[in-house]
């Protein structure tokens, strides 16, 4: 946020809060530990609005359900805003002090009337003017969200949407008020903050801050790039170009992963050479020319996982890794051993001490013993005795104006639809989503027994069930402009008509990223998951053909 | 929130019962619009807060399904989870705390029929073996079922049946014969017109009123004069001019009587009245609520009873005065479900009281708002527990609350409450008519003011008396036309009190001076044994009635009770472990831990009552054999 890479506030707020609106994140299914503190806060007498074109799980705990069509949140957001100044409600102090940009900002949300965002978002005005008033009313408000937010061709423009909101009312850099962006796993944040981010060096530095890589170049005895490399999404389309010849995957399922898999998967297989490392025999490790098997970090080896409030903990080996299987950075060490380099065979500690004397903003201050004896620290945290930081962006409320620093940013941002337009012949628009007890593509969950899980399914609208003559279980063909694949129906009350879900939980009985939609957003690189246009055609006679075509994962 | 339910879905009838109650609970509209009727879908409860704050409309629901269905169907109980936003397994855990709730498919006509202390020697055993011989074993039967009952709070009238009726109003029979209970059972007589009427002469159950009303009573000085059906009887009978006086001298001057007067409070615990009224009047937090505990249901009880049946305006009006005295804009009335008549006269009086405006926005024009709910037990002794009571209330089990902190701080929905006893109530009346002052002087000490007594058993005349504080026992026995037959002792204080030999009679009712004898008031019960009656078998039917009634949620009370009766019971059969020596010295063992260790008064006092008998001899071999 502003900069840094990091929800805002941490996950106790959300227990002090007045007002808490998840948007795109059903987080009661698929951020059970978070919702807690959501649950605690609706104890505490909180409100919660959920945001999200189905009416989740989430939604049965919300006291207003904002029920959009896929795709339209920008609109949304400024309709929001716009209702918010039309009704002198903005946080004049704050947009004054902190921000800049609000006159643009203005001009560019002035035509999103409640009218208009009833019309482009089919959320009723009411309901729009509703949230509009308790978000800029509320003392303390926290903003969260996940996928359906980032899984969309402009996914950046979604989070600017946002964080304009959030500007707009002084939601921010104060205790109870934030943004949370939630990640999807327990380490999706120490993943970005270590550099997995091309433009990003560990720590959060940009890669062109010239001191910060002169630093880096010295400590790793190696010249940098200031030029960032690619991200997943470019380096298929560098495959396709025929530049990207050879990968090493750690830890990732592209073959299964990837929107618009059927393409992927082509790529994949006309590489030179790919190598991948992974706990699991995922659905990519078989189309690869070496296989290391590697421990699972969360319990054969030690290490760090930073969670969505930035807070570093320690993880602890518990068991011994099976077979042959060794901690991914042994693997990498010895690989950079053979080819000729001196990396010996450091322990994660070393590692960790190495990354604290280069990233002296936000980790420098965290030893190994501290986040043994202080249960983790939230970044920054430059010093020894710094004590992390639980909320950032305070300095935005300093009345020193050399302390508050650089002020916040409006990015006006405009609603653009899904690319996957809808169309006579693909009338339906189908979204992914995620449930409680599988995690993506099934590589970590589905060698697992669970007493809640259902069957993958195309999951549709009563109404549209009727309207195509479809029964409960029937087999179904979904056709996108990108392929096809069989899976049964499944009415499901979560869904309006018109709107359709499947997971991509179960690559073994449906194939789901054969059809999901590759476009990417230019500015943080992830695919259209989130609106993919269907029509959902009859089958003849029932037919298994798709199953098996896959291994299973986790078996 | 989000439910996960089985595939039983509730038919309309069920769904007419629960939507009857959540609609008239929200009056009409919700406070998010749409939820107010049925509901969209079945997947689906509405959501938020105000979804969420319906839970306290369990118990009623759940009434009003077992009230019109006959018995409570899964089905019914995934539709209360929906329309309520509880989960399933706590509906199913209130459902199956209560006695006059079934889970299973049941009769659509239950006889319950009272074989407790009281009525068990008195022919409840003989009605329970004649309806035996009729209907079959007790719980079975298509039409009609019997099934045996704790005390139903008809003592003086032994013995006492309740029939339970599908789609039609309860009503109670008392005294009742075999013939009469099945002919009532198969839809004959009078109903619940005719079986209401025969409770119409008050001097049956309280022969101190009625045609032969004696001067002095200030309890009961309405019952039996004044028509309990009539809020224009009441007000020409002297009703409202307490709270007239209330509202003159505002709320602080009411609480200073009522401090003054002593008035403690006669639910059995004794706690000063003014203390508890001030410590909620002066609690920062709000709302504060006022519950009246009418949960009347201690073996041998019966006196609020007959104030609720015969005086139900006085306890309305007790009531606001209570709620303007220390800020409460809503009362809840708790009363036993086993008590439909004075339930319809409560009603009544509700109703009427809200039309006329002595309930309301503005109570007589006077600016302050209080209304008032009565809410409804459903079989469960445990509830009479102040802290079970308002868990009752919010619709979970009846289970006690550790304590601190006390009602006064943290009570109903976790707000300061003030909760009292009928009786209590019927005393703030007396306070406000004759001054603090002049009420203290009645009686002294702690035992200020006039007190009922229940009297039972062996005596000439059964039924409530009510005495000035200080009354001896052989004075309040006399009363009662004296004792029938050898007295051998008597039991005061209730199931949860003590035994008094009859060389104490001479002891002065008070709280001091059956302290002094190892006594205590309680309840206000005199249950008067002569020498007839096996102790054994008594105590044993009180373990009984301990053992079915402990809520199972602390180990020495659940425990104790069952092993308490157990070696009761191997006592009357002869079949002692050791001799009767050791089976006493283990009663006195039992005793000692559930008094010390159990989280609530209905643990703390199972024992007592055996630990008395005990100490007095009267379970010493060859007593009463």
């Amino acid at each position: 946020m502003f900069g840094a890479g990091g929800g805002t506030s941490s996950y106790i707020e959300a227990e002090h809060a007045d007002l808490v609106v998840l948007w795109g994140s059903n987080a009661r299914e698929t951020h059970p530990i978070f919702f807690h503190h959501v649950l605690q806060g609706l104890r505490n007498g909180a409100r919660m609005y959920s945001v999200d074109p189905r009416r989740t799980s989430t939604v049965q705990w919300a006291d207003g359900w904002l029920g959009l069509d896929v795709g339209t949140d920008i609109a949304l957001a400024n309709s929001i805003a716009r209702e918010i100044i039309a009704a002198g409600l903005h946080n004049t102090s704050f947009i004054e002090r902190a921000t800049t940009g609000f006159e643009d900002y203005r001009r560019t949300v002035e035509p999103y009337t409640l009218a208009r965002g009833e019309e482009l978002t089919k959320v009723p005005a009411a309901m729009i003017r509703e949230l509009a008033h308790a978000y800029a009313r509320a003392d303390r408000a926290q903003l969260c969200w996940t996928l359906g937010i980032t899984e969309h061709h402009n996914a950046a423009d979604y989070v600017f949407a946002l964080i304009n909101l959030a500007l707009l009312t002084g939601h921010v850099g104060r205790y109870g008020s934030g943004l949370c962006p939630l990640r999807g796993q327990n380490n999706v944040q120490g993943g970005g903050d270590m550099g997995a981010i091309p433009a990003k060096l560990p720590g959060g530095y940009d890669l062109r801050d010239d001191e910060a890589r002169a630093r880096y170049e010295r400590a790793w005895d190696a010249t940098l790039s200031p030029k960032p490399g690619m991200h997943l999404s470019q380096m298929f389309e560098a495959m396709e170009r025929k530049e990207l010849r050879a990968l090493y995957c750690i830890g990732e399922n592209p073959a299964e992963s990837e929107a618009n898999a059927t393409h992927a998967r082509k790529m994949l297989t006309g590489l030179d050479h790919l190598v991948v490392q992974d706990i699991f025999r995922t659905a990519t490790a078989e189309l690869a020319d070496v296989v290391l098997p590697s421990a699972a970090d969360w319990c054969e080896y030690e290490g760090t996982v930073t969670n969505s409030e930035r807070r570093v903990q320690r993880v602890r080996k518990a068991i011994d890794p099976p077979g042959l299987a060794r901690p991914d950075s042994h693997i990498i060490c010895e690989i950079a051993n053979r080819m000729g380099h001196d990396w010996g065979q450091p322990t994660a500690e070393q590692v960790w001490d190495e990354l604290r004397s280069v990233s002296l903003n936000w980790h420098h201050g965290m030893s190994y013993q501290r986040l043994e004896s202080e249960g983790g620290l939230q970044w920054p945290c430059p010093t020894l005795d710094h004590p992390g930081t639980p909320l950032m962006h305070a300095r935005l409320w300093a009345t020193d104006p050399a302390e508050r620093g650089t002020p916040a940013p409006f990015t006006p941002v405009e609603h653009v639809p899904p690319l996957d337009a809808l169309a006579p012949d693909f009338p339906i628009r189908l979204t992914t989503v995620r449930n409680l007890d599988n995690y993506n593509s099934g590589v970590q969950t589905g060698g697992y027994s669970s007493p809640l899980r259902r069957r993958e399914a195309l999951r549709i609208d009563a109404t549209d069930a009727a309207e195509l003559g479809l029964e409960e279980g029937e087999v179904v063909r979904i056709v996108s402009r990108r392929g096809s694949v069989l899976a049964p129906i499944s009415v499901d009350p979560a869904l309006r008509p018109g709107l359709a879900s499947i997971t991509p939980h179960f690559t073994e009985q449906v194939d789901t990223n054969v059809i999901t939609n590759d476009a990417w957003d230019p500015k943080s690189g992830t695919s259209e998951f989130k609106a993919a246009a269907i029509r959902i055609e009859k089958v003849p006679a029932p037919t298994t053909e798709q199953a098996a075509q896959l291994p299973v994962a986790g078996q | 929130m989000d439910l996960r339910l089985t595939q039983a879905r509730a038919n309309d009838a069920e769904r007419a019962a629960v939507d009857g109650v959540v609609s008239a609970a929200l009056g009409g509209g919700s406070a998010n619009g749409s939820s107010a009727g049925s509901v969209r879908d079945e997947h689906f409860a509405d959501a938020g807060h105000a979804a969420r704050g319906r839970r306290h409309l369990v118990l009623p629901t759940l009434h009003a399904v077992q009230e019109d269905i006959g018995w409570i169907s899964p089905g019914a109980l995934n539709y209360v989870s929906l329309r309520l936003s509880v989960a399933p397994a706590d509906v199913y855990g209130v459902a199956t705390f209560y006695a006059m709730f079934s889970t299973e498919p049941r009769a659509p006509r239950v006889v319950h029929v009272c074989d407790d202390v009281v009525c068990g020697q008195r022919g409840g055993e003989r009605l329970a073996q004649g309806l035996a011989a009729e209907l079959g074993a007790e719980g079975s039967g298509d039409d009609v079922c019997w099934v045996r009952s704790p005390c139903l709070g008809l003592c003086e009238r032994a013995p006492a049946v309740l029939l339970q009726r599908t789609g039609e109003p309860d009503y109670s029979i008392a005294p009742a014969s075999v013939e009469q209970t099945l002919g009532a059972a198969a839809g004959g007589g009078t109903g619940a017109v005719g079986a209401d009427a025969a409770f119409d002469d008050t001097s049956v159950s309280a022969p101190q009123t009625g045609s032969r009303s004696a001067s002095g009573l200030r309890l009961l000085r309405r019952v039996g004069v004044v028509n309990p059906a009539s809020l224009d009887d009441y007000r020409a009978n002297g009703g409202y001019t307490a709270l007239r006086r209330a509202v003159g001298i505002g709320p602080t001057r009411v609480i200073k009587e009522v401090s003054d007067s002593s008035l403690t409070g006669r639910g059995g615990a004794a706690f000063p009245t003014g203390l508890k009224w001030d410590g909620v009047a002066k609690a920062p937090e709000r709302p504060h609520y006022l519950v009246c505990n009418a949960d009347e249901s201690e073996p041998g009880t019966f006196k609020d009873r007959i104030l609720l049946e015969s005086d139900p305006f006085g306890l309305v009006e007790a009531m606001t005065i209570a709620g303007y005295a220390t800020g409460c804009e809503r009362g809840y009335l708790y009363i036993r479900g086993e008590y439909p008549l004075a339930t319809r006269r409560l009603m009544n009086a509700i109703e009427q009281a809200r039309q006329r405006g002595y309930l309301g926005a503005d109570v007589m024009g006077e600016g302050f708002s209080f209304d008032l709910e009565l809410r409804r037990g459903a079989g469960a002794y445990i509830c009479g527990e102040e802290t079970a009571l308002l868990n009752s209330i919010e619709g979970f089990r009846g289970e006690p609350r550790n304590k601190p902190p006390f009602p006064s701080v943290s009570g109903l929905f976790g707000k300061p409450t003030v909760i009292n006893n009928v009786e209590t109530l019927y005393n703030v009346l007396e306070v406000l008519s004759v001054g603090g002052p002049a009420f203290a002087e009645i009686g002294g000490g702690r035992s200020t003011g006039p007190k009922l007594f229940c009297l039972s058993g062996a005596v000439a005349r059964p039924g409530v008396y009510e005495v000035p504080f200080g009354t001896t026992l052989r004075e309040v026995l006399e009363l009662a036309g004296g004792t029938v037959g050898e007295l051998r002792t008597i039991l005061l204080g209730g199931a949860a009190g003590g035994f008094v030999l009859p060389d104490r009679l001479d002891v002065p009712l008070t709280l001091e001076g059956t302290r002094e004898i190892g006594a205590s008031l309680g309840s206000g019960v005199i249950f008067a044994i002569d020498t007839s009656v096996d102790m054994t078998e008594i105590l044993r039917r009180i373990a009984a009635f301990f053992r079915d009634e402990s809520c199972g949620q602390c180990v020495p009370c659940r425990v104790g009770t069952v092993r308490q009766e157990e070696s009761l019971a191997r006592m009357l059969r002869h079949a002692e472990i050791g001799s009767r020596e050791q089976e006493l010295a283990l009663l006195d063992d039992l005793g000692k831990v559930m008094r010390d260790a159990s989280i609530c008064g209905l643990g703390q006092t199972a024992p007592a009552a055996i630990q008395s008998a005990i100490g007095l001899g009267l379970l010493s071999e060859g007593v009463g054999q």
